[in-house]
C-alpha cells in the first residue's frame, strides 16, 4: 500500500505547481484546520492537513482532576456531540469500578445519546450543504436543532455542554413534561428530514457536486483507520451500537445504513438515513422507558439526592467526601469505544488506585478519518476538497483535544 | 457487581486467537498476558511488534484488520518508563485486543507499524510529539499537535500541568 503513504513533504520551487494554504481561518474547514494544497491549475496534486491549532492539553489536565471532575472536560472535546463523549468516559470509569447501572438510567442515556446524534448530524448537514452552496438547508437544520437544544436545557440545565451523564447514572431524572415534549418533537421530525431530502437528494446540482467525488475504497478506509459513516459509506458493515453494544443498545431495533461507492453522496445518504433511524430509537425509548432510580446504588461513588443530603447525616458525609476527596478507583485499565456520530470514539482510562486518573486518552474518530483526506482529494479539483472535508464531518476539538 | 479478578496465567488464556497466533509464530515474543475486566492485553517484546502486528492483521479466522488506536503511558519514575499501547479490532469477528510494548530510556525508539496499517501515521506522530518516542520507518515523523519549534514532550509525567510558558 505504498500509494497510501500520507503526509509527504511538499516541495516548493518548481514552476508547474503552486502551494496554496487553506488556512486555519476558513469558512469551509469546519474549525481551525489548515490544509496545504499543492495545486496544478485547479487540480490538487498533493494535500497535507496541518492540525494542532485547538490543542488545549485536555489529556494532561484530566490527570490533575478527580474522576467526576473530568466529566465537564469531556463535554468540550467533541463539542457537537457532548453527551456522547460523556457517555464514553462514564462507561469506561464504570467498567473500571464494576458498577451496575439501573435500567432507567441506561434508557435515558440511549435516548439522550440519540438526540445528540441528531443534533450533530443536523450541524453536519447544514454546514456541509452551506459549503457546497445549498444555503437554505443550513437554517432549516438549525431550526430543528433549536428544539433539541431546548430539550437538553430542560433535562440538564445546559444547552450544549450538558455534563448530564455522570459516573453511576445520570445527573437528574427528567422533568414531568419532558417525555411529552420529546414525543412531540419525534412526531414532527421525520417530515423535516423529508424536507431536507427534498431539497438535496434529488437535486441535480447536489448530485453533480457529490456523486463520484472523493471516493475511497473499503480496503483503503479500513487500512487508514476510518470509522463511522466514513467507513460505512464504502460498504463496510460495522456499527458499535449493534455489534458491540453498550448501555442497553441491545434492546433497540434499528438499521445501519451502508453505502456502496464510498463517495460524498453515499456518506451523505448514510447520515441522512441515520437521522431517521435515530428518531426511531428515540421513539422506542419513549415507549419502553422503565421506571426506577436513575443512579446506581454506590454511596461512595454516586452523589446522594439533594433532599437526602439535606436531611440525613450519612448522605451529607458521603456528599462531602465525594466532592472534596473524590472516589478511589481500583487499579487497571479500560478501553471503551462508542459509536459517535463521527465514528469510533474511544476512551482509554488507566487507574493507579487513587482518586485521580493516571492517564485518560481519547481516541478521536475524526483524527483517523482525516487520514483519508489525501487519498480522497489527490487528483481532484479544489472544490472537491471542500466537499470531502465536509463529508467526513470533522470537529477540530476532537482532533486536537 | 464485584469485579472478577484479573487472569494472568498464559496457560489459561492461550486459546485466544491473538495469543495462539503469536505463540504459534514465536513464543518468546509474548512477555506476558492479562485478561482483566473482559479485555485481553498482550505484552509484546520491543523487537517483535511490527511483525506481530502484521501477523495479527493477516491472521486467518480472526483477522485484526483495524487499528483503533496507538497511545502511550508514562510510568515515571518506574522503569521501564514508557508503555506504548496498540488497540486492535477485528471487524469480521468483533473482537478487540490490546498489545503493549514496554520501553525505557530517555529517547526510546520503536519500529513503526505504518507499513502494516497506514492509519498508524497520525497516532505515532502524536505519541512522538507528546511523549518523545521515535518510530523507526515512519514516513514523516514530525510534531503533530504542538508547534514545530516546541521543546519538551508535554504528556510526560515530569512536565508540569501548567506548562512552562
Amino acid at each position: 500500500m505504498a500509494h497510501l503513504a500520507p503526509t509527504p513533504a511538499l516541495e516548493p520551487g518548481q514552476d508547474k505547481t503552486m502551494i496554496l494554504n487553506m488556512g486555519p481561518q476558513h469558512p469551509s474547514t469546519h474549525g481551525v484546520l489548515r490544509v496545504l494544497l499543492e495545486i496544478d491549475g485547479e487540480t490538487v496534486v498533493r494535500m497535507m492537513p496541518d492540525i494542532g491549532f485547538l490543542h488545549t492539553g485536555i489529556e494532561k489536565t484530566c490527570e490533575a482532576k478527580f474522576y467526576h471532575q473530568v466529566v465537564p472536560l469531556t463535554d468540550r472535546i467533541d463539542y457537537l456531540c457532548p453527551m456522547t463523549n460523556n457517555l464514553c468516559y462514564v462507561l469506561a470509569v464504570e467498567k473500571l469500578l464494576g458498577l451496575e447501572i439501573p435500567p432507567r438510567a441506561q434508557w435515558l442515556r440511549v435516548m439522550m445519546n440519540e438526540l445528540t446524534r441528531i443534533n450533530s448530524h443536523l450541524v453536519w448537514l447544514g454546514t456541509h450543504a452551506l459549503d457546497i452552496g445549498a444555503m437554505t438547508v443550513f437554517l432549516y437544520c438549525f431550526r430543528e436543532r433549536e428544539d433539541v437544544l431546548r430539550l437538553f436545557e430542560a433535562i440538564s440545565g445546559q444547552r450544549m455542554m450538558t455534563s448530564y451523564f455522570r459516573v453511576g447514572g445520570v445527573a437528574l431524572d427528567a422533568p414531568l413534561d419532558f417525555f411529552d415534549r420529546v414525543k412531540k418533537f419525534a412526531g414532527t421530525f421525520p417530515s423535516k428530514v423529508d424536507e431536507y431530502e427534498g431539497l438535496l437528494t434529488g437535486n441535480p446540482i447536489w448530485q453533480m457536486r457529490t456523486k463520484g467525488v472523493a471516493k475511497i475504497s473499503a480496503e483503503d478506509a479500513i487500512a487508514l483507520g476510518a470509522s463511522g459513516p466514513t467507513l460505512r459509506g464504502s460498504g463496510v458493515d460495522i456499527d458499535l451500537r449493534r455489534d458491540m453494544p453498550y448501555t442497553g443498545y441491545e434492546n433497540f431495533k434499528f438499521k445501519v445504513p451502508l453505502g456502496v461507492e464510498g463517495d460524498v453522496f453515499d456518506r451523505y445518504m448514510c447520515r441522512v438515513r441515520e437521522l431517521r433511524e435515530s428518531i426511531g430509537i428515540v421513539k422506542q425509548a419513549l415507549e419502553g422507558m422503565p421506571s426506577g432510580p436513575v443512579k446506581a446504588h454506590a454511596p461512595k461513588v454516586v452523589l446522594p439526592d439533594r433532599e437526602k443530603m439535606k436531611t440525613e447525616m450519612e448522605a451529607l458525609i458521603y456528599h462531602f467526601k465525594i466532592v472534596t476527596e473524590g472516589f478511589a478507583v481500583p487499579e487497571g485499565e479500560v478501553y471503551q469505544a462508542v459509536e459517535s456520530p463521527r465514528g469510533e470514539m474511544g476512551y482509554y482510562v488507566v487507574s493507579d488506585g487513587s482518586a485521580k486518573p493516571y492517564r485518560v486518552h481519547m481516541r478521536s474518530a475524526c483524527l483517523a478519518n482525516m487520514q483519508t483526506l489525501p487519498t480522497m482529494c489527490e487528483g481532484r479539483l479544489i472544490a472537491d476538497v471542500v466537499a470531502a472535508i465536509g463529508s467526513i464531518d470533522i470537529v477540530l476539538g476532537e482532533i486536537d483535544r | 457487581m464485584p469485579l472478577a479478578a484479573a487472569v494472568t496465567d498464559i496457560e489459561q488464556l492461550k486459546s485466544h486467537p491473538a495469543i495462539s497466533r503469536l505463540l504459534g509464530w514465536d513464543p518468546k515474543v509474548v512477555e506476558s498476558v492479562k485478561f482483566d475486566r473482559d479485555e485481553m492485553t498482550i505484552y509484546v517484546v520491543r523487537e517483535g511488534i511490527r511483525e506481530a502486528c502484521a501477523l495479527l492483521r493477516d491472521n486467518a479466522g480472526c483477522p485484526f484488520n483495524y487499528l483503533s488506536d496507538i497511545t502511550c503511558v508514562d510510568w515515571y519514575p518506574s522503569d521501564p518508563r514508557f508503555e506504548v499501547i496498540y488497540h486492535l479490532l477485528s471487524i469480521p469477528n468483533k473482537e478487540r485486543v490490546r498489545l503493549k510494548v514496554r520501553l525505557s530510556g530517555e529517547m526510546p525508539a520503536l519500529d513503526s507499524v505504518t507499513s502494516v496499517w497506514p492509519g498508524a501515521n497520525y497516532f505515532e506522530r502524536e505519541v512522538f510529539d507528546l511523549f518523545g518516542i521515535r518510530f523507526n520507518g515512519h514516513p514523516y515523523l514530525r510534531r503533530l499537535l504542538m508547534p514545530e519549534n516546541w521543546e519538551g514532550h508535554p504528556l510526560r509525567k515530569d512536565y508540569p500541568v501548567e506548562g512552562y510558558r
